[in-house]
C-alpha cells in the first residue's frame, strides 16, 4: 500500500464574506420585545445585525461567500477537491449543505461534508482542511462557515433574539507555493467539554436556541485565553507579534475580556459583531474578510483566530493574512 | 491567616475599578452593585472571577445572584475563605 505525498505547509489563499441585505436594528427589536438600544449595546455590543430574507437559504448564503473566496483566490473551480461547510443550522439533516454548494459553484465531484462544532466550527474546519492538504488528501479546499440562526431564535425571547444573526464567510486553503515563505496556517489547539453541553442548546427540532448567558460568559472569559496563548506558542508566534486577534464574535464584552487577558496590546481586535451580530461559525471569516477589505490587516501579517461556543467546544490557530 | 474586612474591601475596590471603571473610593460596604454602582450581571461575573484569583474564594453563579451589596461580597469571602 502507498500513501499520498505529504506537503510541508498550508496557507489561506483568500477570504470571502456574505451578509443578507436585511438590516435589523436595535430600535426595531425594542418595538417588539422589552429591551432598548442602550441595553443591547451595553450588554452585548451589537448595534444592528443582518437577517436572511424569507426565501434566502443557508446554502444560498454559503454559496455567495464561497463564490467570493473562490474568485478572490484566482483558482478555477476545478482546482477545488474538498468542500467543508461548518454550520449548526443546516435546514435539512440530509442532504448536507456542502455538496449542494459545491455543485452550485461549479466544483465537480469534490469531497464534501458539513461539520458541526457550533461557533468553533470555522476554526475546526480550517484545521481539518489544512491537515487534508498537508497529508496530500486534497490539493485545494473551500472552507465555509454559514449560519441561519434567525430560524432557530425565539423572537419573543429578549435574552437571545438580540444576539444572533445570519451570514456566511469562506476561505480557500491550499499548499504553500513558496518553500521559503514558511507555513501560513499554524497548529490548531482544540478541545471540548460535554459536561457543559446544556449551557447553549437547541434541544430538539421543535425548540428554540437557549443559552445560560452567565455560565457561558464565565466559561468564555476564564477558559479560553490559555487556549489562545497555546496556539501562539505552538506556532512560534509571540502574542506581541500579532497584527490582529479575531475571536468568534459572541459578545463584544467576551471579545474584549479575552483580548485583555491575551497579552497582545498592539493587536487589532475584531469587533465585527457591532454590525453583524453573532453569526456563530460565520463570524470569524466574515470579520477577517471585512478587515482585509478595509486594509486593516496586511498580507503576510500574523492573525490569531479563536472559535468557541456550544458543545462546549473551542479551537484556535495562528494564520498569516493572504 | 484570614484577610480582614479592610483588606478585602481594598482588593474589591481595585477589582471593580478594573472591571467596571468605578473608582475604588466609591466602593464602600453599603453600596448596592446594581442600584448604586450601576454594575450589571455580566460585570458581576467578571468581578467574581477576579475575586477568585485575588482571594482564592470561588463564587459560583447560584451564590453570586444573592450578593447584592459590597458588604455581601466581603462577608461571603470572609466566611468561605480559608486563608490568604
Amino acid at each position: 500500500m502507498r500513501l499520498t505525498e505529504a506537503r510541508p505547509g498550508t496557507r489561506v489563499l483568500a477570504f470571502g464574506g456574505y451578509q443578507p441585505a436585511r438590516v435589523l436594528t436595535n430600535e426595531e427589536l425594542a418595538a417588539t420585545v422589552d429591551t432598548t438600544d442602550e441595553w443591547i449595546r451595553s450588554r452585548v455590543g451589537i448595534a444592528s445585525r443582518r437577517i436572511a430574507g424569507p426565501d434566502e437559504s443557508l446554502a444560498d448564503m454559503a454559496t455567495a461567500a464561497g463564490g467570493k473566496a473562490l474568485a478572490a483566490s484566482g483558482l478555477p473551480a476545478s482546482d477545488i477537491d474538498l468542500v467543508i461547510v461548518a454550520t449548526c443550522t443546516a435546514e435539512t439533516a440530509i442532504p448536507n449543505v456542502a455538496a449542494t454548494v459545491a455543485t452550485r459553484l461549479g466544483i465537480a465531484a469534490p469531497g464534501a461534508y458539513d461539520l458541526n462544532a457550533a461557533c468553533a466550527g470555522f476554526c475546526y474546519a480550517l484545521a481539518t482542511a489544512s491537515d487534508a492538504v498537508r497529508a496530500g488528501t486534497s490539493r485545494y479546499v473551500l472552507v465555509i462557515g454559514a449560519e441561519k440562526l434567525s430560524q432557530w431564535v425565539d423572537w419573543t425571547d429578549r435574552s437571545t433574539c438580540i444576539i444572533f444573526a445570519d451570514g456566511a464567510g469562506a476561505a480557500v486553503v491550499g499548499p504553500v507555493s513558496d518553500p521559503q515563505a514558511g507555513p501560513g496556517i499554524g497548529p490548531v489547539v482544540w478541545g471540548s467539554d460535554g459536561a457543559m453541553a446544556d449551557k447553549i442548546a437547541i434541544k430538539d427540532r421543535n425548540s428554540f436556541l437557549m443559552q445560560e448567558g452567565q455560565a457561558v460568559f464565565r466559561w468564555a472569559t476564564t477558559a479560553l485565553h490559555p487556549v489562545a496563548r497555546k496556539a501562539c506558542e505552538l506556532a512560534g508566534v509571540d502574542p506581541t507579534e500579532l497584527a490582529a486577534f479575531v475571536p468568534h464574535q459572541a459578545n463584544l464584552r467576551i471579545v474584549e475580556a479575552i483580548a485583555r487577558k491575551l497579552g497582545a496590546p498592539q493587536a487589532r481586535v475584531a469587533d465585527d459583531i457591532v454590525h453583524a451580530g453573532n453569526t456563530s461559525s460565520a463570524s470569524i471569516p466574515l470579520a477577517l474578510s471585512r478587515m482585509i477589505e478595509r486594509g486593516e490587516i496586511g498580507s503576510g501579517e500574523a492573525v490569531l483566530l479563536l472559535g468557541f461556543g456550544a458543545g462546549v467546544s473551542y479551537a484556535a490557530q495562528v494564520i498569516t493574512v493572504p | 491567616m484570614a484577610m480582614n474586612e479592610t483588606e478585602i474591601l481594598t482588593g474589591l475596590g481595585e477589582i471593580i475599578d478594573e472591571v467596571a471603571g468605578v473608582p475604588a473610593d466609591q466602593v464602600t460596604p453599603d453600596k448596592s452593585f446594581v442600584d448604586d454602582l450601576d454594575i450589571d450581571s455580566l460585570s458581576m461575573v467578571e468581578i467574581a472571577v477576579a475575586a477568585q484569583d485575588k482571594f482564592g474564594v470561588e463564587i459560583p453563579d447560584d451564590q453570586l445572584k444573592n450578593l447584592k451589596t459590597v458588604q455581601d461580597v466581603i462577608d461571603y469571602v470572609r466566611n468561605t475563605g480559608v486563608s490568604a
